[in-house]
């Protein structure tokens, strides 16, 4: 391989590694913004995310015979996705932290641990039952398709993305565009709403808050709620992605996820994005790091393989917390005595 | 909140004396635990009764459940040596010569406990989430793994294949660098230095390391590739980046001094550890002709210098984890150890040539002890049987040294230090608790603890996999600590030995006892809802026990003082905490200097 052949090679890798990163941003939403809000690490929200994966395999299943437009199957399966883990997360709030409230942190971290433990063996028995256990998405045609194939046309953006060699499908782009629509929404909600500025209020300090008439539990609700059907969009993405998942498959883009937003500074809405572009980049250099090494003629880059992206994550990771220990976007607050 | 005079504290009532009852408990479950598990009366009529897996798990519970009631019971001395000694020494050993499983769950349970109490130092009393402990327990497993299998073997003859270096000069470099390292070190920690010394020190260091490394590779053509120019840039370019970054706050008018200090200890410790590396390559390489001899691992009585080397390794890997990220604090802490466990991890499914990759090494030897196996064999153990019984021993007489080390060391100043640490780290500064350094012990302690555990467990299985050292390794044990109760030893021991037998024995007997049971779906088999079963557990004690199975003393006071202090809302967990409501009627604290004076004056009426 050459540089010719190497350089649109870079760029699609680059490509590839930020459509995974949308996914893995609107993941660490969900941490990031029910950390905002309650400090705590909610490991339950990699089983969310997977129940809105699941929901949308089943949405893509029914409606599979069906000769609907594909977008519109796309529009249910996310609305479905979005209802079911928005409600199972403030159903998890409810019943798992909410007694939990006034407790040493540690106790409801294991609260997480253990809800997240029933849910995946409840979505196992729901899925057995039926005799599944992989699932696999079967999305509809036009989906696979490559976007932009010469003579579908779509103007100057398929012209250029056609010069610098990149390779996308139509489901890559859906992923891009649903994954920047919820971003803004997110955006619009959290900063310009009464209801954006009374969870900012719950999360800076709740006491205080509830003096000034905020019912706080009612806003941690709201947070879980759309915590939640983060979760759910991106499980649809991430199911639209992968292809294939089951009940346990939650744990590892959860924890990549949950790295993302620690990254990107946790409790920060930007930095959760960037931190899941960030990650979602590196992932994908590392994983095609063998590729290089033989463009190189390195030996040492050639024995990388896949296995060691989601290490690659962790050792980013590493570095910028030794560097930066509030995370890229996060703001230090000063002790106080 | 029910205001009681604060002067005048109720005396808990004294507990009923139940030396009795203890005796009589211990007795019944002893005798049907043998019962039910001796051959004979297995093999008459009312064994297919005894072998249900149910039965089983609960007579196997109960009586674990003696040495509880020998501590919480107050019961006269004698009892509870009796009870606790007999069922640990005599009757348990005597049961697992039938059946072996038996002390098999008794080893992993004691395995648990000594992780649970490792990580109880980290996260209850240092109050540093670690989500990655397993990684220590996976260094110990792995140190002796290597050693005590034919994996040695592949290993000298790849060092016999591929040379690289003389052994002389590898351990003339590695012993001169590993010292160079440790004084540099040692001095670090002593002197002072202004600014302007410690740029001179820290910069010089950074080249003296650069050439050290150019020069290496210049003797050394190695032949695993390790120092290749990739390596190389991989390691110094943060370095320089790092520094770059320092000049800049520097010039912005930061202080910098520590940090370059904290740096340059670091990289002599890295110097040190570099030196440890080269001198154990050196003895690889002496050794490496002798390959053949050692196809099935070393001498099996190596294990005991191993017991020690473990412990330092899990050590130094904890510092070496511990010096970047322990002024990170609470859930960053948490990720990045998250994250580290995970990088070892990785590291032992993709170091083919010294861990087997994913396919794991086996088979791992334990020691040799042909007088134990004499006893043993004296006993009525078989041949195949001798080696559990020693590991059990070797496994009881390791815990109990470990909580030996515990105790002392919760009550030393080391001890009060940590706490101090977890419950306000800018006031134990300010007290003149050196921060670091604190963590780094508290950190560096429970890795060992983890560590010699580990290599016991790789001595237990005969074989080891990146598998068997998982986040939910991890999370296990922390769940142990936190469902016993945080800081608390027997707390975290019944907290292991809860989650061990439900994991190992409880759960498996009911998912076998339900398996041909007709009217329950083969989906819903409660062998398959393992984790429901256990994710439900820890919810449900979660919430009505916050504080654990049995909480510490001085946590439960913690937490009401501050409950009492901000005036508990409606949806307080104040109605659960069934064991905080008699503390909390001891007094009502109505400023913060009080606390301790009442906490004085009990304990002084208890005397």
């Amino acid at each position: 391989m050459d540089l010719a052949t190497l350089l649109p090679f870079l760029v699609n890798v680059i490509v590839g590694g930020l459509v995974l990163g949308f996914v893995y941003a609107i993941i660490a939403l969900g941490y990031t913004m029910v950390y905002g809000v309650l400090q705590l690490i909610n490991f339950a929200h990699s089983e969310v995310f997977v129940t809105g994966a699941v929901v949308g395999f089943e949405v893509f299943r029914v409606l599979a015979p069906n000769p609907m437009n594909g977008y519109l199957k796309l529009l249910i399966a996310l609305l479905a996705a979005m209802l079911i883990s928005g409600g199972l997360n403030v159903l998890i709030e409810r019943l798992a932290y909410r007694p939990l409230r006034n407790a040493p942190k540690l106790v409801p971290l294991i609260t997480a641990i253990g809800v997240s433990l029933i849910l995946q063996d409840v979505l196992r028995v729901i899925e057995g039952f039926q005799g599944r256990f992989d699932l696999t998405y079967t999305l509809p045609d036009e989906f696979g398709a490559k976007f932009c194939a010469a003579g579908t046309g779509c103007g100057g953006v398929g012209d250029f993305l056609r010069t610098i060699g990149v390779d996308l499908q139509v489901k890559d782009v859906i992923l891009i565009v649903v994954a920047l629509i919820s971003l803004t929404v997110l955006n619009y909600v959290v900063n310009r709403t009464r209801l954006g500025k009374a969870i900012r209020a719950v999360a800076q300090d709740r006491v205080t808050a509830g003096l000034m008439g905020i019912d706080s539990n009612l806003m941690i609700s709201a947070t879980f709620l759309i915590g939640g059907a983060l979760g759910g969009i991106s499980g649809v993405l991430y199911g639209m992605k992968v292809g294939t998942l089951n009940a346990y498959s939650g744990f590892e883009p959860g924890l990549v996820a949950f790295t993302a937003a620690v990254l990107g500074g946790i409790g920060s809405i930007p930095g959760a994005v960037l931190g899941g572009l960030l990650i979602g980049v590196i992932q994908k250099l590392v994983s095609v790091m063998s590729v290089l090494g033989e463009v190189v003629g390195s030996e040492n880059l050639k024995t990388i393989d896949d296995s060691y992206s989601k290490m690659g994550a962790f050792v980013v990771l590493v570095l910028i917390l030794i560097f930066k220990p509030t995370g890229l976007l996060g703001k230090s607050n000063t002790e106080k005595v | 909140m029910t205001a009681v005079n604060p002067t005048a504290p109720k005396r808990a009532l004294p507990a009923p004396d139940r030396t009795f009852l203890l005796v009589l408990f211990f007795v019944v479950t002893s005798a049907v635990l043998l019962a039910s598990h001796n051959q004979d009366v297995l093999n008459s009529s009312a064994g297919g009764f005894l072998r249900n897996p149910i039965l089983e798990a609960v007579v196997v519970s109960l009586f674990l459940a003696n040495v509880l009631f020998a501590y919480l019971w107050r019961a006269a001395p004698w009892a509870k040596a009796l009870v606790g000694l007999g069922s640990l020494l005599f009757v348990l050993p005597l049961a697992g010569r039938a059946d072996t499983s038996l002390l098999d769950l008794s080893i992993q349970i004691m395995i648990f406990a000594a992780l649970a109490l490792g990580l109880n130092i980290v996260v209850g009393l240092a109050g540093l989430l670690d989500l990655g402990y397993v990684a220590f327990f996976a260094v110990g497993a792995y140190t002796w793994g290597v050693f005590a299998s034919p994996r040695f073997a592949e290993l000298l003859k790849f060092a016999n294949e591929n040379p690289g270096a003389a052994g002389g000069p590898t351990l003339l470099l590695g012993v001169i660098t590993m010292l160079a390292g440790l004084c540099l070190y040692v001095w670090f920690q002593r002197r002072q230095f202004d600014t302007r010394a410690a740029w001179i020190i820290t910069v010089a260091l950074s080249a003296s390391l650069f050439a050290w490394f150019w020069i290496g590779r210049s003797i050394f053509t190695l032949g695993e590739q390790l120092w290749s120019p990739t390596v190389l840039w991989l390691i110094f370019v943060p370095l320089i980046i790092y520094l770059v970054s320092l000049a800049v706050k520097h010039q912005r008018g930061a202080e910098v001094r520590s940090d370059l200090i904290g740096l340059s200890r670091m990289l002599s410790a890295l110097g040190g550890v570099v030196g440890l590396i080269l001198v154990i390559r050196a003895i690889n390489l002496f050794i490496a002709s002798r390959a053949a001899g050692l196809e099935s691992g070393i001498d099996p009585n190596f294990f005991w210098l191993f017991l020690a080397l473990s412990v330092m390794a899990a050590a130094i890997v904890g510092v070496l984890i511990g010096l970047p990220v322990l002024k990170l604090k609470g859930d960053y802490l948490a990720i990045i150890t998250l994250g580290l466990g995970e990088v070892i991890r990785v590291l032992a499914n993709n170091l083919d040539l010294y861990t087997a990759g994913s396919q794991g090494i086996t088979p791992i030897k334990s020691a040799a002890v042909p007088w134990f196996n004499s006893v043993a064999g004296f006993l009525g153990f078989t041949e195949d049987q001798h080696y559990l019984l020693f590991l059990y021993v070797l496994v009881l007489v390791v815990v109990a040294l470990i909580l030996l080390v515990n105790v002392r060391l919760d009550r030393s100043r080391i001890g009060r230090a940590w706490i101090a640490i977890r419950d306000d780290e800018v006031a134990a500064q300010a007290m003149g608790v050196p921060l670091v350094q604190t963590k780094l012990i508290a950190f560096a302690t429970g890795a060992s603890f983890a560590g010699v555990m580990g290599m016991i467990f790789a001595a237990k299985q005969t074989f080891i996999s990146p598998e068997s050292f998982n986040l939910f390794q991890s999370i296990g044990v922390l769940s142990m600590v936190i469902l016993g109760g945080m800081g608390s030893f027997p707390g975290v021991i019944l907290g292991a030995t809860v989650v061990t037998l439900l994991n190992l024995r409880i759960l498996p007997g009911l998912g076998e006892a339900s398996a041909n049971v007709a009217w329950i779906p083969q989906q819903v088999n409660p062998g398959q809802l393992q984790r429901l079963v256990f994710g439900a557990i820890l919810v449900a004690i979660m919430l009505l026990r916050p504080e654990g199975l049995l909480p510490n003393k001085r946590r439960v006071l913690e937490l009401h003082h501050d409950e009492n202090q901000e005036d508990d809302s409606a949806e307080g967990n104040a109605g659960a905490l069934g064991t905080g409501q008699s503390l909390g009627e001891t007094g009502d604290v109505y400023s913060p200097g009080k606390a301790p004076a009442n906490e004085n004056d009990r304990s002084g009426g208890a005397k």
